[in-house]
């Protein structure tokens, strides 16, 4: 009997107002500090819950761009560049502070666009980007203790181009490092989910940043691909998969960009016999199932020591049968809706394929809604190293658990990946975890804990997950030069 | 009495031996004047693959070693070329044509400039990591780590600086390399290869093939268990092929850079990867 009809998780519906909301019916590209119409077809922006329309998004076609990244190098030139360190900073703690005022509406529009529940867009994703704003900050006017070496200087124009998953978030870890070393910026959020950088951008007018430091222009991939391939720009930050991570890397040889990519995962979330398990269950449920498991990071290959994995796996299912699925704006819905079709089908596809490979299927009882994407929390057991569940990102609510019986096993199980993004490590033993650490090829380790996201801690992969780092001093070092040294780039003269 | 020279076989040096090229194959070696010099190996695709091979075996030794022992082992290097330096200017002369002062000054400072990466072993990590103020009860640490197999187009000329300069800085931090010498002046890169032989350097950390740069730099630079690429060397070459071979695995890749490479920390943080670590505190 599932316990999901228990009487006691039978709550009430509690909606988050969306009267907080003021949209426009449809938006313009924002370009050199104004909306302006664009050039290509527009395209609607939908609830990914009920599937309605909430907004029509303009298309920036190859124009468009041009007249963007125009604006940021006339402003670079213009104003940002000459702007001393401190006025730059400030110009960033007010946008920090415009974020923290507007955060309840930001976090109903992102729930609302996205499909991710609103407690964690209003937990979560809206006070980060407020903190990563203040962070970066205070780093304006102090470049020279970013550790690139003498007379640090800013790149120029940074194309930057972002994903569905945190919309507003990937916007904050990419504007405000950017600006912070100087850069002007041309950003272009993920096709369906424009709608909080569009309501960032009026935070920018009231912020009254000079026009053109900032220019958010909306579209699909050929707009992302004709922006980071324009030879006006410097500066080439992307976060997606890996698959356009390849592409821009190859479209950007030669050209003397300096590029970061933050691109998939595969992580390991390793959980010793000695761990302990109350935490560890949620650091489990939270290290997949955050965000309907739309992270990068996500501890989407569970390693559990062998003798414990049939309690880990029962005590798993039993906590995830007390998750509700449902309306994200609901304050008590913990897993939304999957942000598209396109990716419903994928999550879907490759769960058929676990299962046709032989893994066990597990998920948790829970009433699909009759309109819009939705996948249920799922466990797949008895995932082997060679299953494509075990080795592709589904970027969904999908845990494939497997088995080790020593550390060296679930080390060696843990970087048989391409990637290496991030790992979990579950013990009560910390000479264990610090020699585990040591060896799991990951760029953000978290032991006796998951997912978790600081301005001041860098972030980003070993491997095929990309390169650069996001976060603190070496997140602002992204964006800086200290001129002919080591890593001068060189331009292909053909 | 005269006595008739022993001239020296050529080969390539893969997993701290030193083999011929599979291939069979060689190529004339010349000094500046182009009088014959010696056969040298010319290195094939399987030796590349082998080379690769070779270099991630050790890989996990050398990174594990001690910051300190990685620093006396490297400096142990230094030791052995002060012994050798007669030869690497004599050898200098030969195949660029240069002076006998000119020489014995190049390999002087290619000497200093290994002393000087040497000593950053036990130091970069501080330099390039940091701990974290995050905003929670967490420890939570930043630190650098070797990429792991980096493959190196070496400079075409100065011979012993041109592979000081771009070797040192990538074993510093415990990555472990395959190294295309340069293919007009190799006498540098084949002695070298005997030094390192006769160091405390485990086989397979530094593996140096002698052949066409233009033949064997796209294995390297497509090859699946390469993490980096140096294109220090690669100027004359297509290197924007090589890069845009290096995306499908997201290599890092090192540009070519005009002149040679000067020794910077930064030489040494672009082939490392920074790991944050995130641990929790209890509340007490």
């Amino acid at each position: 009997m599932p316990a999901s009809s228990q009487s006691f998780l039978d709550y009430a519906p509690a909606p988050e107002s969306q009267a907080i909301l003021n949209l426009r019916e449809s938006y313009g590209l924002f370009i050199n500090g104004e909306f302006v119409p664009g050039s290509g077809k527009s395209f609607s922006t939908i609830s990914p819950a009920t599937e309605k329309k909430i907004a029509e998004i303009a298309h920036a076609d190859a124009a468009d761009v041009d007249r963007a990244v125009a604006a940021a190098r006339k402003a670079f030139d213009g104003t940002w560049s000459r702007l001393s360190g401190t006025d730059r900073g400030k110009y960033l703690f007010r946008i920090a502070r415009l974020v923290q005022e507007r955060a309840r509406e930001l976090a109903v529009a992102e729930s609302l666009d996205n499909g991710k529940p609103i407690k964690e867009s209003r937990d979560v994703d809206v006070p980060l980007v407020a903190a990563w704003f203040f962070y970066y900050a205070g780093w304006a006017d102090k470049l020279e203790h970013a550790g690139v070496g003498p007379n640090p200087r800013a790149l120029g124009v940074a194309a930057q181009v972002i994903p569905w998953n945190f919309p507003l978030l990937m916007l904050s870890w990419k504007i405000a490092p950017a600006l912070a070393a100087g850069n002007t910026v041309v950003i272009k959020p993920a096709e369906t989910t424009s709608l909080s950088a569009l309501i960032f951008a009026e935070i920018l007018q009231q912020a009254d940043l000079p026009p053109g430091v900032v220019n958010i222009i909306t579209g699909a991939g050929d707009t992302g691909a004709t922006l980071v391939n324009h030879p006006d720009v410097n500066k080439v930050a992307f976060t997606g998969s890996t698959s356009v991570g390849r592409m821009i890397a190859k479209s950007t040889a030669g050209s003397g960009k300096s590029v970061t990519l933050e691109l998939g995962g595969k992580a390991a979330n390793i959980v010793f016999d000695d761990a302990p398990l109350d935490q560890a269950i949620e650091g489990i449920v939270n290290g997949i199932f955050f965000n309907q498991g739309h992270v990068c990071c996500a501890g989407s290959r569970l390693l559990v020591q062998e003798n414990i994995e049939t309690e880990v796996v029962e005590r798993l299912k039993d906590r995830l049968r007390t998750l509700r699925l449902g309306d994200p704006l609901d304050k008590n819905t913990d897993i939304g809706a999957v942000n598209s079709r396109e990716q419903l089908d994928r999550i879907r596809e490759l769960s058929d394929i676990g299962e046709a490979e032989g893994a066990t299927r597990w998920t948790s009882p829970c009433e699909i809604p009759a309109k819009g994407f939705w996948f249920a929390p799922t466990i797949f057991t008895g995932v082997e190293t060679s299953h494509r569940i075990a080795r592709e990102e589904i970027f969904g609510p999908v845990l494939s658990v497997m088995t080790f019986r020593t550390p060296a096993e679930a080390i060696s199980k843990a970087n048989n990946t391409p990637y290496g993004l991030s790992a979990g490590i579950w013990t009560d033993k910390g000479s264990k975890i610090l020699a585990v650490a040591d060896k799991l090829r990951a760029g953000v380790i978290w032991a006796n804990t998951f997912n978790r996201f600081d301005p001041a801690s860098p972030f980003g992969g070993y491997k095929e997950s990309g390169y650069g780092r996001e976060g603190g001093r070496h997140g602002l070092a992204a964006y800086l030069t200290s001129g002919p040294a080591a890593g001068t780039v060189r331009k292909a003269t053909r | 009495m005269s006595h008739l020279p022993v001239p020296k076989t050529y080969k390539l040096y893969i997993g701290g031996a030193f083999p011929r090229s599979e291939s069979g194959r060689v190529y004339e070696v010349t000094t500046a004047k182009g009088a014959f010099v010696a056969n040298a190996a010319k290195a094939s695709r399987k030796d590349a693959r082998d080379a690769v091979v070779a270099a991630r075996a050790a890989f996990s030794g050398w990174a594990g070693t001690t910051a300190y022992n990685r620093g006396q082992v490297l400096y142990r290097i230094a030791e052995l070329l002060e012994g050798r330096s007669a030869q690497f200017a004599e050898e200098l002369q030969l195949s660029d044509g240069i002076s006998a002062a000119a020489a014995v000054k190049q390999v002087e400072a290619a000497i200093d400039t290994w002393v000087w990466y040497a000593g950053w072993a036990d130091k970069y990590v501080q330099v390039a990591g940091n701990g974290n103020a995050v905003s929670g009860p967490y420890f939570n640490l930043s630190t650098p780590e070797p990429t792991g197999v980096v493959a190196i187009v070496a400079p075409e000329s100065q011979g012993l600086m041109g592979l000081v300069s771009v070797i040192a800085p990538v074993l510093v931090s415990g990555n472990t390399a395959v190294v295309v010498a340069s293919e007009k002046s190799p006498l540098s890169a084949i002695t070298l290869s005997e030094v390192l032989a006769t160091s405390d350097v485990p086989g397979g950390v530094v593996n140096i093939l002698t052949g066409s740069a233009a033949e064997i730099a796209p294995w390297l630079a497509s090859h699946a268990d390469v993490n980096a690429l140096d294109l220090a060397g690669a100027g004359s070459l297509q290197w924007v092929d090589l890069q845009i071979a290096a995306a499908d695995t997201l290599k890092r890749v090192l540009p070519p850079e005009p002149g040679l490479p000067s020794p910077t920390v930064s030489r040494i943080t672009f082939f490392t990867e920074t790991k944050t670590v995130w641990h929790t505190k209890a509340l007490i």
